[in-house]
């Protein structure tokens, strides 16, 4: 099915400079030749949603989960969990009991 | 009728009148998927060892007279588990690169759940990577073919547990549904696939996708494994915050009323445009033949149906940035630049639609227009107890077909979100097949309700499905 939204050809929504900074809070790295493909596709993506824009939400509330739940609590009681070797089995770098990390400070 | 083609329920009688042991049925499923897999790539991870292992458990628990029914309703069955669910001791890498060495230390809830009913792990199977996706071409493990044609998509993001199931390699297979990731490929194999309510099932195990969205559900051949599947995995659960208190009823005791006098809901805004023609002509006999069974059909309109879509591709990516954050490396698995292109797009659009200066006008609008299309559902509801609707736009595709296009493989979509932002429950069956000049295709439809009415659901899809047989057909491999 060819989407039939039209969409308005507007300028990129989103820069080249745009995309690095989002792929740097993201932590990711991207590729010199990444950038334009990622620009170029989320941009499309982003001009679909524009649609949103129209839809009449005066006095709407936000719906941000939908089972009315609230406050599901526990007995603050301490129960068993992973042992610290089960804790540490899957990490590809350990020293002395404890996950180890690159270097924070210098 | 070879063992590995019998139902769950089938299997169950056959197990208990001594007629088969679970050796020679799980032997069955491990022989097809031998036979089968690398042609079809429905599994990532066999566990035949095991499997066999547990089936020699399950003889030896039934030949000793060491079981009841009640207590053990999947004892010596073997089931699939999407690979997007943590099985202890047993590789689990969501499709993706990241995880490709990851074997967790605990079951998923629904996991130990299926085991503690004596259920056989037989494999874990392929999907989109993190189950991004409505196809199976986003796995970084291959893509999955669709048993029915293997040029085709079997559709995803539960692609190896629908191709699983519909190969006839296992009697049932659990899926995930954030967006129709467990109905549009039941329907694109001629399966019955189930998105429950939102809070039926725990999530507690499962990768996480978006979390106010993700369902967790299961694939089988018919409504009547659906329904014993779901009487086991749901239920609250103290490790999942979001599962309900409410009791789980015993989901088979209705299957049987028909539906005399049920209202049922025609949605018009889901025949949307560019829908291919001969899923609407099959829509309107599948409405024929429930009003022969009794059924009031009645037009219904869901306003905000147009704007799903775009809620759908901003809540849910949103929230997959968030839940995606934790996979740095150091823990366990491997770092970022593992990730392939469809995770990072859509961790880089949530990342963008959060961020400073642009939560208002994406976020928050789609969080709004969300309660605006749960409201439509409640109205509607009002008037008529379920909804039935295509689930997809289009007939399976082929496979290659929409993957350079991304905004065009999220349309696939377009049907199944609504009932994801509304939390709503959604059962897909086979509504037959569609003869075009590559063969035979399979269509399906879906029945919604309101929260809570998976009973309901399992009615009205029992008695199309006896009425119609389709499940009854198994592909030529």
């Amino acid at each position: 099915m060819k989407r039939n939204v039209k969409l308005k050809t507007k300028n990129s929504k989103l820069s080249e400079d745009k995309v690095r900074h989002v792929a740097k809070l993201a932590k990711l790295e991207l590729g010199a030749n990444e950038i334009e493909k990622f620009q170029k596709q989320l941009s499309e993506i982003l001009d679909y949603i524009e649609m949103l824009k129209e839809v009449e939400t005066k006095d709407v509330e936000i719906t941000s989960q939908v089972t009315g739940l609230e406050n599901v609590f526990r007995e603050d009681k301490v129960e068993k969990s992973l042992s610290q070797e089960e804790a540490l089995s899957g990490a590809k770098n350990k020293h002395q009991g404890r996950f180890k990390i690159k270097a924070i400070f210098k | 009728m070879e063992l590995n083609q019998l139902t769950i329920k089938e299997a169950q009688e056959g197990l208990r009148e001594k007629r088969f042991s679970s050796v020679e049925l799980t032997k069955a499923c491990l022989c097809q998927i031998e036979k089968f897999n690398s042609k079809i790539n429905a599994f990532i991870t066999v566990c035949e060892k095991k499997a066999l292992q547990q089936a020699m458990k399950a003889d030896w628990k039934m030949e000793n007279g060491k079981w009841k029914m009640e207590k053990l309703p999947l004892l010596g069955i073997p089931l699939a588990i999407k690979d997007n669910f943590c099985t202890k001791g047993i590789k689990t890498t969501a499709a993706s690169k990241v995880l490709e060495d990851y074997v967790p230390v605990y079951n998923a809830t629904v996991v130990q759940r299926l085991i503690d009913a004596g259920a056989i792990i037989i494999g874990k199977t392929n999907l989109d990577a993190w189950a991004h996706g409505s196809s199976g071409e986003n796995s970084d493990f291959g893509p999955t073919k669709n048993p029915w044609n293997l040029k085709f998509v079997p559709g995803g993001s539960s692609s190896g547990s629908a191709a699983a199931v519909s190969a006839q390699m296992c009697l049932g297979a659990t899926g995930t549904d954030t967006g129709g990731s467990v109905r549009l490929p039941a329907s694109f194999c001629n399966l019955v696939g189930l998105k429950p309510t939102y809070g039926r099932v725990s999530r507690y195990g499962v990768v996480a996708m978006a979390s106010s969205l993700d369902a967790i559900g299961h694939l089988t051949k018919d409504v009547t494994d659906s329904a014993i599947i779901l009487n086991i995995t749901s239920g609250k659960d103290i490790n999942d915050a979001t599962t309900s208190k409410r009791d789980v009823p015993e989901h088979l005791e209705n299957l049987k009323k028909g539906i005399k006098g049920l209202k049922i809901g025609l949605p018009k805004e889901y025949f949307v445009e560019g829908m291919d023609k001969r899923i609407v002509e099959r829509l309107k006999e599948v409405f024929k033949t429930l009003e022969r069974l009794g059924a009031e059909i009645l037009e219904i309109s869901l306003p905000h149906t147009n704007d799903a879509l775009a809620v759908y591709y901003i809540v849910q990516p949103s929230e997959v940035s968030s839940n995606l954050a934790r996979y740095d490396g150091i823990r366990y698995g491997f770092p970022r630049n593992k990730f392939g292109d469809e995770a990072r797009r859509r961790i880089m659009l949530g990342t963008f639609t959060l961020s400073t200066g642009y939560y208002e006008a994406y976020y928050l609008q789609a969080m709004k227009v969300r309660t605006l299309i749960k409201k439509d559902f409640e109205k509607a509801f009002a008037k008529v107890d379920v909804i039935i609707a295509p689930v997809s736009p289009t007939l399976p595709f082929r496979l290659g077909e929409k993957i350079d296009d991304p905004l065009e493989m999220y349309l696939s979509d377009i049907l199944t979100v609504t009932a994801n932002l509304a939390g709503i429950p959604g059962l897909a069956v086979p509504a037959g097949f569609i003869d075009s000049s590559t063969g035979s295709l399979p269509v399906g439809i879906q029945i919604l309700g309101q929260q809570f009415s998976e009973e309901l659901l399992f009615q009205v899809g029992y008695t199309y499905e006896q009425e119609t047989k389709w499940y009854q057909q198994r592909p030529k491999l």
